[in-house]
């Protein structure tokens, strides 16, 4: 079915949502085509099941195809929704066709009685019957649920053209007259087969077959009802949708105000401050990227959120931009804390000496055996052997941290070249 | 290399606020031909226009950047993209890489690097952020299952590794290739393979990262 039913794949959702015809890869009308496409079992299967299908029910089945024709919209060769035949039903057009698909069912029917193909009277005229008021009812319920989702001042024929495939919001009742006829004949068809199954069969009489009566009677009720209480749920669902959307709409309402709005005020307080700006544009930028990450990414707790962090506060502290990239990660323990103290010294002390060359790189790779750490920074740069008393001495516990705990650290510099300090340490387990 | 004039770009962007941002700051630096809000039109633009270069934003209604490249690339499979995002997230990067951006870049860059990573891409090469570069690390990282590797695609070379791992430390090319003692051309050799790989490597957690942006889209 690769080829043929390439258009339909443009929309996923036409494969997969409700029941539609399709008369592009159809032989009479489609149903079957569609009803693979909604299944997903080979057509070539359904048409073989259907053919044997209509000679063991006596050509029911061939009357329930016309129905179903005639009710189950169809979607033309790009995929795009065609109106099913009935859906006019209050159209001059429509009541014409259902008339004509009546008749020839009936026709069909008649034939089949004639050339034997028949269980019995008592059986098909009732079923009949019941299948015709069943489908004015669903008719009914689904027409509804189209004619809510419409634009109001589309025409009734166009409204039903619109695909539902989410209960909406602007009620549109269709005439409650026609709606109410509608209903009670169908209710009244139904009904009535049930009763003259039963009439046929003789069990009205006799309370021998009370417990047959009444599996009719609840057979019939349940066809009655089924479209109502559908309904409902679907009503029920489309409200809790919009419930949660509201909430969420407020929740982001509340949230923008709290801290976009603030921060530009604030900014244009401080309008005459480039850095003092910049700090804060930065530190809103990552407040709203933490909060829209939010639950899709749960990393807190690890040595990569651990620097990210340590590198936020120094930005915020120092007013300088940190570029931060990690590689894969590992809980903190007293390795990992040690390294992440270091760190923060190396970065605090190319933020004072380095801050105005460009941004601050720092990047930490975590594998099964070590965790490295390198701060890259482009200021000025100096000679390590020849650093400058105060550097020395942040240098002194860099390095002394990271050797009380089995680690190391170097530092490369060189004038005019920026530098860059390695932190290494050999994990625990591997140790 | 054939550095003429200024590369001509189109930019691509849903927001005009940062389309004449970028307008302004790459002012005489590169030659901007055409602007686009929306992905029908950036289609329509670039099969018009024909630019060496197009600046490319991930986030877009309507599918985004990687829609746009493969929408163009059913005609002009030769167009250069080079992706430009506020995003950090894997997926977003990751999924405009596979459907062929030749690189990517944040937002926050200057003009002056903006303009030189432009170049770079009109001349096939590719362009790693240290952002990217750790990226690549992280997807190639850890091992495959023996029987499904392909080592052509599914495996850094040491020397790309180290390549990539001075990107992501903040290393420029250059000093890349100053500290491999390598020239130049071999560091943009290397990139342009592990971009291959990245593009054309089945390694699940590249296949994972694209696929969970095109269920988010």
């Amino acid at each position: 079915m690769a080829s043929a039913a390439e258009p339909l794949r443009e929309g996923g959702a036409t494969r997969r949502g409700p029941l539609r015809r399709d008369p592009g890869r159809g032989i009479v009308g489609g149903l079957i085509a569609g009803l693979g496409n909604r299944v997903g079992i080979e057509v070539a299967l359904l048409r073989v099941l259907f053919v044997v299908g209509v000679v063991l029910s006596g050509g029911l089945l061939l009357a329930a195809y016309a129905i179903g024709w005639a009710i189950v919209p169809s979607v033309d060769v790009r995929g795009r929704l065609v109106p099913a035949r009935l859906s006019g039903w209050a159209g001059r057009r429509g009541l014409h066709l259902g008339f004509g698909v009546g008749l020839l069912a009936l026709a069909a029917l008649l034939v089949f009685r004639e050339l034997g193909l028949w269980w019995s009277d008592a059986l098909v005229w009732p079923l009949v019957l019941a299948a015709a008021g069943a489908a004015l009812l669903w008719g009914q319920s689904r027409s509804r649920v189209e004619g809510r989702a419409a634009a109001p001042e589309l025409p009734p024929r166009a409204a039903l053209t619109r695909q539902v495939e989410v209960g909406a919001h602007e009620p549109q009742e269709p005439s409650p007259f026609l709606e109410l006829y509608r209903g009670g004949f169908g209710i009244a068809l139904v009904v009535g087969a049930g009763l003259l199954f039963l009439s046929q069969n003789d069990a009205l009489g006799g309370a021998r077959d009370a417990a047959f009566t009444a599996i009719v009677a609840i057979f019939a009720l349940a066809l009655i009802l089924a479209p109502f209480i559908w309904r409902l749920g679907r009503n029920l669902a489309s409200e809790r949708t919009a419930r949660i959307r509201s909430e969420e709409r407020a929740e982001v309402a509340a949230h923008l105000h709290d801290s976009v709005l603030q921060t530009l005020t604030l900014m244009q307080k401080r309008a005459g401050d480039p850095r003092e700006v910049a700090a804060l544009a930065r530190r809103q930028e990552r407040e709203l990227r933490g909060w829209l990450a939010g639950d899709r990414d749960d990393s807190g707790g690890g040595l990569a959120s651990a620097l990210t962090a340590a590198a936020e506060e120094i930005e915020d502290a120092h007013r300088v931009k940190i570029e931060v990239v990690s590689v894969g990660d590992c809980d903190l323990g007293p390795d990992a804390l040690a390294v992440v103290g270091a760190a923060r010294e190396a970065l605090t002390n190319a933020a004072k000496f380095a801050g105005e060359g460009g941004p601050i790189s720092l990047y930490a790779e975590v594998d099964e055996r070590r965790i490295e750490v390198y701060v890259r920074d482009r200021g000025p740069g100096f000679d390590p052997d020849a650093a400058p008393a105060d550097r020395r001495g942040v240098r002194e516990s860099i390095v002394g941290r990271m050797r009380r705990h089995g680690g190391d650290a170097t530092i490369a510099s060189a004038p005019g070249a920026g530098s860059e300090i390695a932190l290494t340490i050999d994990r625990e387990s591997a140790r | 290399m054939s550095a003429s004039s200024e590369p001509s770009i189109v930019i691509v962007d849903d927001h005009a606020l940062f389309r004449s941002g970028v307008r302004a700051e790459v002012e005489g630096l590169l030659d901007v031909l055409a602007e686009a809000g929306s992905v029908e039109e950036a289609v329509r633009l670039i099969g018009e226009h024909k630019p060496d270069v197009v600046l490319l934003d991930v986030h877009m209604p309507g599918g985004g950047g990687a829609e746009v490249i493969r929408q163009v690339a059913r005609t002009a499979p030769a167009q250069r993209f080079l992706a430009l995002s506020v995003s950090d997230a894997a997926e977003d990067v990751i999924a405009v890489v596979r459907a062929g951006a030749r690189g990517y870049v944040t937002k926050s860059i200057s003009g002056e690097e903006l303009a030189a990573a432009v170049e770079r891409v009109r001349d096939g090469d590719a362009v790693f952020s240290p952002r990217l570069a750790g990226f690549a690390l992280d997807a190639f990282a850890g091992s495959v299952p023996e029987a499904e590797v392909d080592p052509e695609l599914d495996q850094l070379t040491m020397r790309e590794r180290e390549v990539l791992r001075l990107i992501a430390r903040g290393y420029m090319y250059k000093e890349v290739a100053q500290q491999l003692d390598i020239s130049a051309r071999t560091v943009e050799a290397h990139v342009g393979a592990v971009l291959r790989k990245l593009q054309l490597s089945n390694r699940h957690e590249l296949s994972r990262w694209a696929v969970e942006r095109r269920l988010v889209d």
